[in-house]
């Protein structure tokens, strides 16, 4: 059998020793009308047909590397070095387990504190955790902090959140009784009722604006500031912490990690020294062991739901240690000026793709008051849906129509360039969307 | 020593002792800002930031984080690597935790193009492959749990929890039940059923166990009212015992209009030769990183898929996966859904590695329930004489050994657990369940062979034996790890959470 190490001749002699007759008999307290039911179960495939099957699957998608891809909104296509890949494969990381035994797990716990670092030095803050699920739950997580610090029950979000981060804080907060509010000018309308003004850095439609003021607003009125905010972002921008903000959160998935279909990502936490007990999730520390050397643990467990139970800061257990790690690889191989780079690289190929699409009869930005950085809201001749699937047939993703989040912006698309955007698909994308360009209604 | 002695660190004479042997962090490893990659050319006009970004707060001078050069950082990885316990080193008999062997195959598979290279926005006929493939892993869990219908969103066993309580909170809410607002979770829990329920706004009772470890039906039946919303139970519970009066407990829950949760974290006990689904469960979480192989990452990412019965199905996170005809899609036109609980649709990698485990299996895979159960019910009786054990009903995949009463007074389960990694084998699960005092809770898996299981067990009567010689030598382990025994409590009374460069 695939994984199952041991044959007839070490079967027998185990129940032998445990003094049963037959496998069966190990599961006498299970009731006996519980037990073998007619399960409709495929044959079981052989290493071979599993590699086939799986194949056909997967040859069934259109991976964007095959395509000429504009697609971002939360998700990046960004050059991975080869080395961080290499380091995920590695079982010494893949295989592990939570470092609870620290003698045995210093590799895994020196990565985590390294993240720790790098993650704080981004994002201008005292304290980051090891990880968490994804930028959406980070962000939630960050907002029930702050309803747990301030005990307010009415949270104000920016109405250009990402809508997979707003629904999620939604969600969360439907569960302990919060109010979630949107506001075009969070800055302005924060008050003494509100645990917290949450921000993106940038926005979902891809543009900064200027947020410092939020923090200074919400810190005047006892509120929490949360940014929510691209990494790499943080390594090209004045980082959240810097202009003020108590709480940073975001998706790690731009630092070395792949689409994968939307997950697994990576949520990374950073805080003010202030707030570290109130942090969820696990905390690697620096320590010494018995003989003076330098260690690391997990530490400030009384947080936690194994030791707190339903007292804990959040019932996360496990965590994204694996994706984290690819994040750290890609942060000590990039270093801080190589992040920039790569956004200089993306701001360049973005506003130069702008620049040509609209010169195009009927093409424009939608958000031509706002600057932006690798993302833009451009407004098509026509429905954007139409235009999108036009492009396609091309072998072109133009982008993601805004129609599915608002149905005010059914002529919107959001378009995304990055390092992985080579100027010639800028070319081609310019070339198709000119047949458009006109007064001429789109017709698919 | 030669290994710790790196160019650039702080030690080009003798190491202090505070180096001796230790690994520089990737800060020291002597990479500057300028020794990133070669990048691509922008291959566009270059303009000027100021110009494109106007009124935009840039950073004056790049993040202070060193790029460090391949052949440097390449080795740091390594060593790290050598520093840690995993899998294809040894056993990892971590009870509650299902530490079984991570296919291969499956880590390759993941990575292919086309799935690893796919985008959540990309449109449905791009990413047919996909949708089939959550479509058909739904259906696979929903046979083997005998749940109706599936989400594979939450990222995490305790995520499945909290979503799974969400639905039962909704499921009540839909039937005007508003005033249900407990839940009875047994003594011997998981610690994240009691931090799910009070996430979801539930108050927590704790129910009481019998003497065998199984939950006291009677203490079930004096808390159920119109006040409970749900009871939360693990089967095989944490001590590896069959709850024997489960179809009791369904019964009377169901009485009392409450619904049963079941915790997947056991189910590699049950997997393919019971299902919670006939057992009266309606609600089921499981852990893919344990009972479904994927690999735990260091701690992450695993994957809480959440099953439903029939009745709650309306409440599950958008967007489900259906099918029409042909054709995959994703649905998020469901009213009655408590709302999405993550980003996208779940941890898609992990999901591509447990449908690969279980279309190997398939039809057979109730040979990882029968050899996870043999091969523990054979460690147990080979560690029986060393250790007394938490109760003396059978076991099934995972037992509890105390070192409580045995021969060896003062011998405490955590010198035990120490003193094994010397030895290349991890320690089982130390002090859980909080029910056992001194508990080391093993859990061998059915991946491990019975070579293996006899060099733990004999590994334990060594350290037992040496302990009846020489306590105070177990006390001090570990001896043989890359560092002694880890300072925990100066870690937390005097918090270092990240490096900072030296003033």
């Amino acid at each position: 059998m695939a994984y199952l190490p041991n044959g007839a001749d070490e079967r027998r002699q185990m129940l032998e020793a445990i003094g049963a007759a037959s496998v069966e008999e190990l599961f006498a307290t299970v009731p006996e009308p519980l037990r073998h039911p007619q399960l409709t179960l495929p044959e079981p495939l052989a290493e071979q047909d599993l590699v086939a099957e799986l194949e056909r699957l997967a040859a069934r998608n259109h991976p964007l590397g095959s395509l000429d891809s504009f697609l971002g909104a939360g998700v990046y296509r960004r050059y991975v070095p080869a080395i961080v890949r290499a380091a995920i494969a590695r079982p010494e990381f893949y295989t592990a387990y939570t470092p609870y035994q620290a003698e045995a797990s210093q590799g895994t716990l020196q990565t985590i504190f390294e993240f720790q670092s790098m993650i704080c030095e981004l994002t201008g803050l005292d304290v980051a955790n090891a990880s968490l699920y994804d930028g959406a739950t980070a962000a939630a997580e960050g907002v029930m902090m702050a309803v747990a610090q301030t005990g307010r029950h009415r949270v104000l979000v920016a109405a250009d959140l990402h809508p997979e981060t707003l629904t999620v804080i939604r969600t969360y907060g439907r569960g302990r009784g919060v109010e979630v509010v949107t506001t075009a000018d969070v800055g302005a309308t924060v008050g003494a009722g509100d645990a917290c003004a949450v921000v993106a850095l940038p926005g979902f439609l891809g543009t900064v604006a200027e947020i410092a003021p939020v923090a200074q607003a919400a810190r005047a009125v006892g509120a929490i500031s949360i940014c929510c905010a691209d990494p790499i972002a943080c390594a090209l921008l004045t980082p959240p912490g810097d202009l003020g903000f108590d709480i940073t959160v975001g998706d790690g998935q731009p630092l070395g990690i792949p689409p994968s279909f939307g997950g697994p990502h990576l949520g990374f936490m950073a805080v003010r020294q202030e707030l570290m007990r109130r942090m969820p999730g696990r905390l690697v520390g620096l320590t010494h062991d018995h003989d003076g050397r330098r260690a690391y643990a997990l530490t400030l467990q009384a947080r936690e739901q194994h030791i707190r139970r339903e007292k804990a800061t959040s019932n996360i257990c496990t965590n994204h240690a694996l994706t984290a790690l690819a994040a750290t690889v890609y942060m000590a191989r990039m270093g801080g000026a190589g992040m920039r780079r790569v956004a200089e690289i993306s701001v360049q190929r973005a506003h130069a793709l702008a620049a040509r699409l609209t010169v195009l009869d009927g093409f424009e930005l939608a958000e031509p008051a706002h600057p932006y950085l690798w993302e833009f809201a451009l407004r098509v001749p026509g429905d954007a849906e139409d235009f999108a699937r036009a492009m396609r047939h091309q072998g072109i993703v133009a982008g993601l129509p805004l129609g599915r989040f608002d149905p005010d912006r059914r002529e919107q698309l959001l378009v995304c360039c990055t390092e992985t955007s080579p100027p010639t698909s800028l070319d081609r994308y310019v070339e198709a969307a000119s047949r458009f360009a006109g007064p001429v209604t789109v017709s698919p | 020593m030669s290994e710790a002695v790196e160019p650039g660190v702080e030690m080009r004479q003798v190491p202090a002792p505070e180096w001796a042997g230790a690994e520089p962090l990737v800060f020291e490893l002597g990479g500057d800002l300028e020794m990133g990659p070669r990048e691509v050319d922008a291959g566009v006009p270059d303009r000027p930031l100021g110009e494109l970004l106007p009124g935009v707060a840039l950073r004056a001078a790049p993040a202070a984080l060193p790029a460090v050069p391949e052949p440097v950082l390449a080795r740091h990885l390594g060593r790290l690597a050598r520093r840690n316990h995993n899998l294809h080193q040894g056993i990892y008999p971590l009870g509650s935790c299902t530490m079984k062997y991570n296919p291969v195959v499956d880590e390759e598979l993941a990575r292919l193009a086309g799935f690893a290279d796919i985008h959540p926005y990309q449109d449905a006929g791009d990413v047919q492959g996909a949708l089939q493939l959550m479509w058909e892993l739904e259906r696979l869990l929903c046979e083997i749990t005998g749940m109706a219908r599936i989400s594979l969103q939450p990222a995490a066993g305790a995520h499945g929890e909290w979503t799974g309580l969400r639905m039962i909170q909704a499921y009540h809410a839909a039937h005007g039940d508003t005033h249900r607002t407990r839940v009875l979770i047994p003594n011997s829990a998981h610690g994240t059923n009691p931090a799910s329920a009070a996430l979801a706004g539930l108050e927590v009772v704790t129910i009481q166990s019998n003497a065998d470890g199984t939950v006291d039906v009677a203490d079930v039946a004096r808390h159920l009212d119109s006040s409970v919303a749900a009871i939360m139970m693990t089967n095989p519970n944490t001590l590896g015992v069959f709850e024997k009066d489960i179809l009791e407990i369904a019964r009377i829950a169901h009485e009392a209009g409450a619904l049963l949760y079941y915790d997947g974290a056991n189910l590699n006990a049950l997997v393919g030769l019971a299902r919670p689904g006939d057992m009266g469960f309606d609600v089921v979480h499981l852990n893919l990183h344990k009972t479904f192989s994927t690999p735990h990452g260091g701690g992450g990412p695993g994957s809480g898929p959440v099953g439903v019965a029939e009745a709650l199905a309306a409440f599950l996170p958008t967007p489900t996966v259906e099918r029409d005809g042909d054709r995959f899609l994703l649905d998020h036109d469901r009213p009655q859904s408590i709302g999405k609980v993550r980003s996208y649709y779940g941890n898609f990698g992990m999901l591509v590695r447990a449908y690969a485990y279980i279309r190997t299996y398939g039809s057979s895979i109730s040979a990882v329930a029968e050899n996870a159960v043999l091969n523990a019910r054979y460690l147990q009786s080979r560690l029986r004489g060393i250790f007394p054990m938490a109760v003396t009903s059978d076991s099934m995949h995972e037992f509890v050994a105390t070192t409580r009463g045995s021969r060896v007074a003062g011998l405490r389960a955590l010198d035990v657990a120490k003193r094994l990694l010397d030895y290349g084998v991890y320690a089982p699960t130390a002090y859980f369940p909080t029910t056992v005092p001194e508990a080391l809770m093993f859990e061998p898996t059915e991946t491990e062979s019975k070579q293996s299981l006899d060099l733990l067990a004999d590994v334990c009567a060594a350290v037992f034996a040496e302990a009846e010689r020489d306590l105070d030598h177990v006390r001090s382990a570990p001896h043989e790890t890359p560092v002694s025994r880890v300072d925990e409590v100066e870690a937390a009374r005097r918090p270092v959470l990240r490096w900072r460069p030296a003033e």
